[in-house]
């Protein structure tokens, strides 16, 4: 039986008060000329604006505080990228790395990897790359063909990562490998290594994307050394990690709120007193908004409590994704302009910069159909 | 309230996994098919109706001067959720929101089954020295249930009124689920019991919206229940259809709309424990209203000709959704009202506005 329950979270004190607090940061650095707002939030890097954050202590935050962390609450840490997402701030250099590589390290990684690389994260000056996909390996991730062997000390990495986001920014990548030869069950003898980009034997090469940017990276591995204390959690163990976490990355605000910014420029160009048409579509959307929050906060505060709403918090990425596509087609109609590509700041630039994004969202961390599948597992059909 | 399963003191979950049995005791013994048919047919279901009443449900969440059980609102929200999963053939929304606006205004409420005048549609209804005259078109029920209760004009005030509906039905419609919405006239009717109530009207029909949303959301649970399971076992090309991934897909759209209706009424039912919250009723009644629609369509195309058949359960449920998303104001209707409201207020105040600061 699938009887849907999303019962109301209630924030903290404190969550409401960081509130405030992340707000007026926000504020105050527009204010100031730091950012335009009109950017696309997790995805713009600003090495800057990430080590304020660090400053701030709004990365790490539920991390212990001896690895620089600050002990506060997965709610709290909701509130803040809330806050960041619907205030269009620059989050995107820090984002993966305390969205989940983080995590992970902490769970999963040896001491020496949280005691060396969980402070520098916290700072907000180490950032992370996400290397799963292969140019044969997308949706079917099982299938990589990246090959680690066992060396002195360590492993030996060969093979080639793709669509690495931000590779050629960041101090790490977490690489998804096979350290034992496909048998019958394919999820065995997946491994995962954190890689120091710095190091030798490995290259970065862009991949520009379709409207010309540079996110996205090849990276190539030849016999780059890993030493045994970079492996995370044990060998054999990638697979449980990549997608036992993953999981409930799913629920979370980024999932729904990368073109809030669209959707706030649009209301203010169709001014106070819209027409009918765009008073229906524009209340849609705040219908489709409101419900989708709720949903996603009451999930954060359904694992708060150690419950696991698997289902739901894949419902939510689908849903809010495909919200997140449905705003720029449909102020495109009723706003006439011409999409524009270029620096102008206007909005037929915001509504061309989203509608060129817009592809990407049901693509990355799992495509619509793949997520569609593992809900319908979920509700029993698989 | 009399009956056991609900008057006990008992809290949050424990509370509501009594009501949902003691409401499905009440279905499985009282709304077998032939009751729904007769139902369908104009007869009132007077058994499955007497025994919602023993279990004290139409007016639990009224207090017990009013003879409620001062049940949580959002707990007897539950129950109505529930009584549409079923698919309830009986105006049960329509008497716990005529009693709470009764007791809103401090009138007494009287016993049996009590309707609303939706003011969807602009009749004007007024009253002059304790008389009501005027036109409310599809009334739930209304030529069913004893009483109705109107809001109207009465000395440049808003005021909620109560009537007797006899005499009244100046003819019958049907909604798709085959439930009496009538045409009732009222000719200088003498008014029961009449009190202020501050945007009466507005009031009412935000109420029919909230309510009408839980029931969908209520609905829209079942119809997946129904969906996954006839996936589960029709096998067509030597397997459960439910394992085609064209199939699989539909049903994990569905669950997201069956989700997210749920979600947006219970945030409506919380923000609106004392009286509807415009705004999150907006929400939920648009919400809703949309994952019906779609809802619906992906349950009957997963059901092939076996659900467009009188046969199949299903029909029950998603007839009634059709009719409700658009009963006291569809999509359109909410979604204009909250689009303007948050144009007026513009871009920078929304966010704050979902946030709650
Ligand atoms: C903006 C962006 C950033 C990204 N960043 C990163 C990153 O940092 N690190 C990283 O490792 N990867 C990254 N990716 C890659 C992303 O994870 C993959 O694109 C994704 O997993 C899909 O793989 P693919 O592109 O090879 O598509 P394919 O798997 O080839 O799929 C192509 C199409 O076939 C469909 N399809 C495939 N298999 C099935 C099936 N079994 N049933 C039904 N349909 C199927 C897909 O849904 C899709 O529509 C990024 C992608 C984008 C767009």
């Amino acid at each position: 039986m699938h009887q849907f329950s999303f019962e109301p979270v209630s924030f903290p004190p404190a969550a409401e008060a960081l509130r405030g607090e992340v707000r007026a940061f926000i504020a105050e650095e527009v204010a100031n000329g730091t950012f335009t707002p009109s950017k696309n939030s997790w995805s713009s890097f600003d090495a800057g604006f990430s080590k304020k954050c660090g400053e701030r202590g709004y990365i790490g935050m539920v991390w212990p505080k001896k690895y620089g962390g600050h002990e506060r609450t997965a709610l709290e840490r909701y509130v803040m990228t809330e806050e960041m997402l619907a205030g269009g701030a620059p989050v995107g250099g820090h984002w993966v790395a305390d969205r989940q590589s983080g995590n992970q390290i902490l769970k999963n990684g040896s001491e020496r990897a949280r005691a060396t690389i969980l402070p520098k994260i916290c700072s907000g000056e180490c950032y992370f790359a996400i290397g799963m996909s292969e140019p044969d390996s997308g949706s079917d991730l099982a299938a990589v063909r990246t090959r680690a062997v066992k060396a002195e000390g360590g492993w030996k990495i060969s093979g080639t990562k793709v669509w690495t986001s931000n590779a050629h920014r960041s101090h790490y990548l977490i690489a998804l490998v096979r350290t034992a030869p496909k048998e019958e069950d394919r999820h065995a003898g997946l491994t995962q290594f954190i890689i120091d980009l710095s190091h030798p034997g490995v290259t970065v090469r862009p991949i520009y994307n379709l409207y010309g940017g540079h996110d996205f990276n090849e990276t190539v591995f030849d016999e780059y050394f890993v030493a045994d204390d970079m492996v995370m959690g044990g060998v054999g163990q990638g697979w449980k990690m990549v997608t036992g976490e993953l999981a409930f990355e799913r629920s979370g605000p980024d999932r729904f709120l990368s073109t809030y910014q669209l959707l706030a420029q649009s209301i203010r160009e169709l001014g106070a007193e819209p027409d009918d048409r765009a008073a229906n579509e524009i209340g849609r959307f705040v219908a489709h908004l409101a419900t989708l929050r709720r949903m996603s906060s009451s999930i954060a505060g359904q694992l708060q409590k150690g419950a696991q709403p698997a289902v739901e918090a894949a419902l939510v990425k689908d849903i809010g994704t495909t919200f997140e596509r449905e705003i720029p087609e449909t102020f495109r109609h009723l706003i006439p302009t011409e999409p524009t590509l270029g620096r102008s700041e206007s909005y037929s630039e915001l509504l061309g910069m989203t509608m060129l994004r817009a592809p990407g969202f049901t693509i990355r961390g799992g495509t619509r159909e793949i997520l569609r599948g593992i809900i319908a597992r979920g509700l029993g059909l698989r | 309230m009399s009956a056991a399963p609900m008057d006990d003191s008992a809290s949050g979950s424990g509370l509501r996994d009594d009501l949902a049995k003691t409401i499905d005791r009440v279905f499985e013994t009282h709304c077998a098919r032939p009751v729904r048919e007769s139902a369908e047919g104009g007869q009132w279901p007077a058994g499955l109706w007497a025994a919602l009443e023993e279990v004290g449900l139409p007016l639990a969440a009224l207090p017990e001067s009013a003879g409620g059980s001062d049940l949580a609102f959002d707990d007897a929200m539950f129950a109505l959720r529930r009584t549409a999963y079923h698919g309830a053939p009986v105006p049960l929304a329509e008497t716990m929101l005529a009693g709470r606006l009764l007791v809103a205004a401090g009138l007494k409420v009287p016993a049996g089954a009590i309707t609303v005048a939706p003011v969807a549609v602009r009749e004007a209804l007024r009253i002059e020295g304790g008389k009501l005259s005027g036109n409310a078109s599809r009334v739930p029920w209304g030529d069913l249930c004893g009483h109705v209760l109107v809001a109207a004009e009465s000395g440049g005030k808003e005021v909620v009124a109560l009537v007797s509906t006899e005499g009244a039905s100046s003819g019958v419609e049907k909604n798709l689920a085959g439930e009496p919405r009538a045409a009732l006239r009222f000719d200088a009717t003498a008014v029961i019991a009449s009190a202020p109530l501050e945007n009466a009207s507005f009031r009412l029909a935000a109420e029919g919206a909230l309510y009408r949303s839980v029931q969908m959301a209520g609905a829209l649970e079942r119809v997946l229940e129904y969906a996954l399971a006839y996936a589960n076992e029709r096998v067509q090309f030597g397997r459960p259809i439910g394992k085609f991934q064209a199939i699989q897909h539909l049903l994990a759209v569905l669950a997201g709309h069956a989700a997210a209706a749920s979600a947006a009424a219970e945030a409506a039912v919380e923000a609106s424990a004392a009286a509807p919250d415009e705004i999150m009723v907006a929400v939920a009644k648009s919400r809703c209203g949309e994952a019906a629609g779609k809802g619906a369509e992906i349950a009957h195309q997963v059901h092939g000709a076996m659900g467009f058949t009188r046969e199949h359960n299903l029909h029950y449920v998603t007839r009634r959704l059709w009719s409700w998303r658009d009963e006291f104001g569809n999509e359109t209707h909410w979604q204009t009202r909250l689009g303007r409201r948050v144009a007026s207020m513009g871009a920078d105040a929304l966010w704050p506005m979902l946030t709650g600061r």
